[in-house]
């Protein structure tokens, strides 16, 4: 899977797990996810994914904003990924990701993101 | 009565540590060679109970692990309300060889993970003649940070949930849900601010860079075993560190930061060669 289609299957994936949005339901906020030169803005309402929006963008705000090359974001995707690859703070402190931006919704809401951004993992476009 | 109940068995000692009345928390099973557990920083000592529960450890170790103060079910001291809880390698090390004059363990091996880890090169290198051996789990002379501690403690992030998120990364992709869960737990339910003061021990008064060369394995055995998937204690920092004393380090597979409590069956082979080379160093 590409991380463009992973992105894009971000919606569905979580929008279908209700545990998940149960866990994010405190949190509305624009944030940025950085898949090589491609920027993705990714909407949350009360812990849903209301959209998914690929750049160029004109003056969008965002809160906070996590960013890594595609082969990096493909490596966190693999259904088991290598060390090193298997989290977000291992990527940034080898330094294949950059975490920036006003970092207190992320904390506050650590694990609904964590398991926001890893939910396509593994995931193949032939499942339903 | 037919309800399993583990051989293990949890009391409480009483013995001061820097001049203060404690009450601590252990929980022991098996006899033979005194084998000490200290659990991770942020945590508590249930990480030690598939060791405490494992009879072909049991029959030859007594293992004990105990809740540091401030964590699990050892309180605070008294007068706590006002402090802000800072571990340094002074307190630890008094609180390690306090629990083990207080229960008047001989010569006990100590094995911890982690911060404990990161002790037990301390004890090694100061106290060789009263330790039999040292463990290091996801252990090393020092580590680069990989976030900023003051997030632990604030009002605007809730504590346990952002220490466990943080650390949930540090868990193998394979270990088994439940006990990455369990491995959770004890971070999801720690103290206010009780991780962050550990790590100020782990972070800002721990490098032991300049004295791991003078750990002399001859007179107290060091075993270093770390995790693949640990990005906090890296297998390069490990290594790193085991170079520095003479010995070699185990990097094993599948596991992260929490070998005994995320993944128990994986951390078993490894951890049972060095017990039994452990169990055969002549008294």
């Amino acid at each position: 899977m590409t991380p463009a289609a992973a992105m894009a299957a971000l919606p569905g994936l979580v929008n279908a797990n209700a545990p998940l949005m149960r866990r994010g339901r405190y949190l509305t906020t624009t944030f940025l996810v950085g898949v090589g030169d491609i920027d993705w803005l990714v909407d949350i309402v009360a812990g849903r994914v209301e959209a998914v929006r690929p750049g160029p963008h004109l003056m969008d705000s965002w809160r906070f904003a996590i960013r890594a090359s595609g082969e990096a974001w493909a490596g966190f995707w693999e259904p088991v990924p290598r060390p090193g690859r298997h989290d977000i703070f291992a990527m940034a402190k080898s330094g294949e990701a950059v975490i920036e931006g006003d970092l207190q919704p992320l904390m506050a809401n650590l694990r609904y993101i964590k398991e926001v951004l890893a939910a396509p993992r593994g995931y193949t476009e032939a499942r339903p | 009565m037919s309800a399993a109940i583990e051989p293990v068995v949890g009391r409480y000692v009483h013995f001061d540590i820097a001049g203060r009345p404690h009450r601590v928390y252990f929980e022991e099973a098996g006899s033979g060679i005194p084998l000490v557990c200290l659990h991770t920083a942020g945590s508590d000592a249930t990480q030690y109970r598939h060791i405490l529960n494992d009879a072909g450890i049991t029959d030859r170790f007594r293992v004990l692990a105990f809740d540091m103060p401030w964590h699990g079910k050892s309180l605070p001291p008294a007068g706590y309300h006002d402090e802000e809880y800072l571990l340094t390698t002074d307190l630890y090390t008094e609180t390690i060889r306090g629990f083990c004059a207080a229960l008047g363990l001989d010569r006990p091996v100590v094995m911890g993970c982690s911060m404990g880890g990161r002790i037990v090169l301390h004890l090694a290198h100061g106290y060789a003649d009263e330790f039999r051996a040292v463990v290091g789990i996801e252990a090393s002379d020092h580590q680069q940070p990989w976030y900023d501690r003051d997030w632990l403690h604030r009002p605007d992030v809730h504590g346990g949930e952002v220490c466990a998120a943080l650390i949930s990364g540090l868990v193998a992709p394979q270990s088994p849900d439940e006990y990455r869960w369990e491995t959770l737990w004890g971070y999801l339910a720690s103290g206010p601010g009780i991780f962050r003061g550990d790590l100020h021990f782990y972070r800002a008064d721990s490098d032991y860079r300049d004295r791991v060369a003078a750990i002399d394995p001859a007179k107290c055995p060091v075993w270093l075993l770390t995790g693949e998937y640990d990005f906090s204690c890296t297998p390069e920092d490990t290594v790193r560190t085991a170079g520095q004393i003479g010995i070699e380090a185990v990097i094993m597979k599948e596991v992260g930061h929490f070998p005994m409590s995320e993944n128990p069956a994986q951390f078993r082979t490894y951890l049972m060669p060095v017990l039994d080379e452990i169990a055969a160093i002549p008294d």
